[in-house]
């Protein structure tokens, strides 16, 4: 497979009205097709900040970023609903934006709505909405404008335990139905492990990469049944020390 | 709606009952306002050719309707502002935008503003008149000074504080700033825009009786004026009472335009 994404030497410095503060220090990496990356790293290493330079949200300080022509989607680490649409007409934002709100498209993302558990939502406002849906309604957002590569900023970190799972299992599913390629950040290197083809382990800010893992669980399949595998424990425990913040 | 229960029918009852003390109570202390001040100055405790009495101010209108007059102040009054107040909300919004729109414009332009808007307007009643003339121009140019900067300074504070999380998410999915504008800035400022219409038709409000107090032939102001120089204290406390009246309509009806939105976006 080949790459569709590659960022070499990626460099980051912010510059604000009291000093500088370097993000990103070297960060090199690529992406196949239909590939799910996890990026992990300490609170405030730069991970939001990579997801932003690719989205073009930020401008890189330097360094290369290939993207061979795919569109983008993002995912941003808070849900931004917008208080004053209903649950779909948030859903239809980006397809408004393209101008591509025909009937079809309303309908495909009305469909995605019912699939994931809000079919009684779709014409509620945000503000009745539990965490775990809000955060659902974020992602079907995202995805309502069909991108090849999803970029999730902390997509699950807002839930509890049972529907992080649940969910967990549930973007898994829907990436690789959909063909998606994925990058994934997170803090749990758990939900890293189960769902990931490969991990991504940044050091301290200004990051560098720290090490890149392949996932190769004996039986793979669901994030939750990969939970299960025999090398699940053994990967959380080097993770885990590549983490340590005393290091 | 008979499935609710026991408990919520309870409820909606006591919430009604309490809205009916609200009205009531409201109606009781105009009238005891109207009484009090009616036999105080029946019974000469207070001088009521100085501070005229009730029944001598429905007398009062009752003349002036006789003489086809009433409604003419009372509809140029009203007119002079709602011209000013479509006027000022029209400036006050382009600038705000445009403010929004070029930031570096808005900072350099803040302390204008700000000086602008808090100097004294009657200090320039004199300026007006010799600059636009004495005729309705210059009723309309004093109250656009007094409404049109608090109308630019609070929308444009609005839009400033747009949660930047709305205008980041627009940006993931590539919006223009026209998009940005019409998505995010104006719908999540629609509570601030109300805000300052209602800031705005206080304003203009006073800016019209103000400007009619310094040059007219006609309005409220100009019945307020006229009576005092003939001191026809009654027509005074006529005016005075109209125009509490018409505030008080004109707030309403802003408001009624706040809940009628806010019902319509689900809030
Ligand atoms: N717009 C900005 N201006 C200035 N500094 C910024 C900006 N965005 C991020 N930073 C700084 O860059 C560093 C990295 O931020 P970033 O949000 O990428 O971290 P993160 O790894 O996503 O953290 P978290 O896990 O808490 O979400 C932080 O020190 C942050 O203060
Ligand atoms: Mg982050």
């Amino acid at each position: 497979m080949n790459n569709i994404l590659e960022v070499k030497n990626l460099k980051k410095t912010f510059h604000t009205k009291d000093g500088e503060i370097q993000a990103l220090e070297n960060v090199s990496f690529e992406l196949k097709d239909q590939e799910f990356v996890s990026i992990i790293g300490p609170s405030g290493c730069g991970k939001s900040t990579i997801l932003s330079i690719l989205a073009n949200l930020e401008p890189k300080s330097s360094g290369t970023i290939n993207i061979k022509d795919k569109k983008i989607g993002y995912m941003l680490q808070q849900d931004s609903l917008f208080e004053w649409k209903t649950v779909l007409e948030n859903c239809m934002l980006g397809l408004e934006l393209e101008k591509k709100a025909t009937k079809e498209n309303k309908e495909k993302v009305i469909k995605l709505l019912e699939t994931y558990g809000l079919k009684d939502f779709i014409n509620e406002y945000p503000n009745h909405l539990s965490g775990g849906m809000r955060q659902r309604v974020a992602l079907i957002r995202t995805l309502a404008t069909t991108p090849d590569i999803l970029l999730l900023d902390e997509a699950l970190s807002a839930l509890d335990y049972q529907s992080r799972l649940a969910i967990s299992d549930d973007i898994y599913k829907i990436m690789k139905k959909e063909k998606k390629t994925v990058i994934m950040v997170t803090h749990d290197i758990a939900e890293a492990i189960s769902m990931s083809d490969r991990i991504i382990v940044l050091s301290k800010r200004p990051a560098i990469v720290k090490k890149i893992y392949d996932i190769n669980l004996s039986n793979k399949s669901t994030p939750i049944e990969n939970r299960k595998c025999k090398e699940f424990s053994i990967l959380y425990d080097k993770i885990w020390r590549d983490l340590d913040v005393h290091i | 709606m008979s499935t609710y229960s026991k408990e919520h029918k309870l409820y909606l009852q006591k919430q009604k009952k309490e809205k009916r003390l609200v009205t009531i109570s409201r109606l009781m202390i105009v009238i005891l306002f109207l009484v009090i001040w009616e036999l105080l100055s029946k019974y000469n405790v207070i001088n009521s050719f100085l501070s005229s009495r009730p029944s001598e101010v429905l007398k009062t209108i009752i003349t002036l309707w006789q003489e086809n007059t009433l409604f003419m102040h009372i509809g140029i009054t009203i007119y002079e502002v709602l011209l000013s107040f479509a006027i000022a909300t029209i400036i006050g919004f382009v600038v705000a935008t445009i403010l929004w729109r070029y930031e570096i414009l808005a900072k350099i332009i803040d302390p204008f503003l700000t000086i602008l808007n808090s100097l004294p307007k009657v200090a320039l009643g004199p300026l007006i008149i010799i600059w636009v003339g004495a005729s309705i121009n210059s009723i309309i140019f004093m109250s656009l000074l007094i409404s049109t900067f608090i109308t630019i300074i609070t929308i444009y504070q609005g839009f400033k504080k747009t949660p930047t999380t709305y205008i980041t998410l627009l940006k993931t999915m590539n919006a223009n700033n026209i998009q940005i504008f019409t998505k995010a800035v104006l719908p999540s400022n629609i509570p601030t825009i109300l805000n300052a219409l209602k800031i705005n038709i206080s304003m203009s409000l006073i800016g019209v009786i103000m400007g009619e107090l310094l040059v007219s032939k006609s309005g409220l102001g100009y019945l307020i004026m006229y009576g005092s120089q003939v001191f026809n204290i009654n027509m005074v406390i006529t005016g005075v009472v109209i125009l509490g009246i018409i505030s008080y309509i004109m707030y309403f009806l802003v408001e009624y335009l706040e809940n009628y939105i806010k019902r319509k976006r689900g809030l």
